[in-house]
């Protein structure tokens, strides 16, 4: 073996070990890195009583109730199997609405509501003009389906909101 | 005869008389790209039926992370290169591409954080895809530290290697961190395959930006190369030559 290819062979055997390494750190990991828990998952005691954990989820339509006088707002977050009453007093951001994807950051009271202290917004990776939606053919036609790309489980919810509209 | 090209290029003189032959060409072609790249994504494209005209910020945002990852790719591939064949030059193309992969990462880290606080309602959140952006930015810093911790730029250079080739893998990781985990990031926009995700208005700016990036990099790095070049090469003839001419 050439010195030359014993030094290949040393930065390959690097790479693959802490490709291995890697690999299996993110694999052990995979559970523990979530960024937020979807409604189904609270509801199967994923979360510990009384922690604080970020929720992601839909705004359910027509959920939306803003007390008058206040910056108080209620509204259900939903993931199409499981839903989450949420009550949150402060500013929204621009793209907080109705069938759009979000991001809560709070506690769950013993009475299942769900008190938020921050709010994200989520938004996907589809960009158009507005008013063209069937025109070029990316969201199947349903208004709704660009709220629903936000979300990895989009395929279940969209499933279930066929089934939904179907009834 | 296959390999006179690879052997041409272990040689500095030659590579400092290509790189200051070819900079101008990439240097202007970025120049004009970048141009028309930003009158198309921040004048002609229509605003976003959502975002308004908040999106735009795209134009520059995406880009830069994409040469984020590239620029450290290609500094792990010639740190390999250099520890692999010796070759010196490989390793002043690695020591050139730190600071501009820095500049990138942190042009993506600001203008992520820019975008974020009026459409997701943050600046900053440690989310899978901007925790892993934010430790390729230290892995630059990292880089530098290191090689400038060596006097000997032999060994800065080895040691450096190493370090860019074990810190590869984080390239992956940030590209597929919006699919493996939750994330508040959305996924990504330009595909090689699959459905667009935006209409020609909008996506040929983008991809127009993408490529000007690219070559503004390439001209940058060419420039670097020289510099790094003549200082490794300080007691050689050829360099006085240049100096004086």
């Amino acid at each position: 073996m050439t010195p030359r290819r014993r030094r290949l062979v040393l930065v390959l055997g690097i790479l693959a070990g802490v490709s291995i390494a890697g690999g299996l750190a993110l694999s052990a990991f995979r559970q523990n890195v979530t960024f937020y828990f979807v409604p189904t998952q609270v509801a199967d005691g994923k979360v510990h009583p009384g922690e604080s954990f970020r929720m992601g989820g839909l705004v359910a339509r027509g959920s939306v109730y803003r007390k008058p006088g206040s910056l108080e707002v209620h509204f259900t977050v939903t993931d199409f199997k499981h839903q989450v009453p949420v009550i949150y007093t402060g500013v929204l951001p621009d793209l907080f609405r109705e069938n759009a994807g979000v991001i809560v950051h709070g506690k769950m009271l013993p009475d299942g509501v769900f008190l938020a202290d921050q709010v994200l917004a989520k938004h996907d990776q589809n960009y158009r003009p507005p008013g063209i939606h069937q025109k070029w053919g990316i969201d199947h036609g349903d208004p709704r389906d660009p709220a629903l790309n936000a979300f990895p489980h989009r395929a279940a919810a969209q499933v279930a909101l066929n089934a939904g509209s179907a009834q | 005869m296959a390999w006179t090209w690879f052997h041409r290029l272990a040689s500095p003189p030659h590579v400092y008389r290509t790189a200051e032959r070819l900079t101008p060409w990439f240097a202007w072609s970025a120049a004009i790209l970048i141009v028309a790249g930003l009158i198309g994504g921040l004048y002609l494209s229509p605003p976003d039926y959502q975002q308004g005209d908040g999106y735009r910020i795209l134009y520059v945002h995406a880009p830069s992370a994409w040469l984020s990852l590239l620029v450290y790719t290609t500094m792990a591939v010639a740190g390999g290169i250099g520890l692999i064949w010796r070759m010196k030059v490989a390793h002043a193309v690695a020591a050139s591409c730190a600071p501009i992969g820095a500049s990138f990462t942190l042009a993506a880290l600001v203008t992520g954080s820019l975008w974020g606080k009026p459409m997701w309602g943050t600046y900053w959140q440690w989310d899978p895809r901007l925790t892993s952006e934010l430790l390729l930015f230290f892995l630059y810093l990292g880089y530098m530290g290191l090689r400038a911790a060596f006097e000997d730029v032999q060994r800065s250079d080895r040691i450096s290697a190493v370090l860019a080739v074990v810190g590869v893998i984080n390239v992956p990781i940030i590209h597929y961190s919006v699919v493996w985990w939750n994330s508040l990031h959305q996924g990504p926009s330009v595909m090689y395959l699959g459905k667009p995700t935006m209409p020609p208005s909008m996506l040929v700016p983008l991809l127009i930006m993408f490529v000007g990036f690219t070559l503004f990099f390439a001209a940058v790095l060419l420039m670097r190369l020289r510099g790094e070049v003549l200082i490794r090469e300080r007691a050689a003839s050829w360099v006085r030559e240049v100096v004086h001419s």
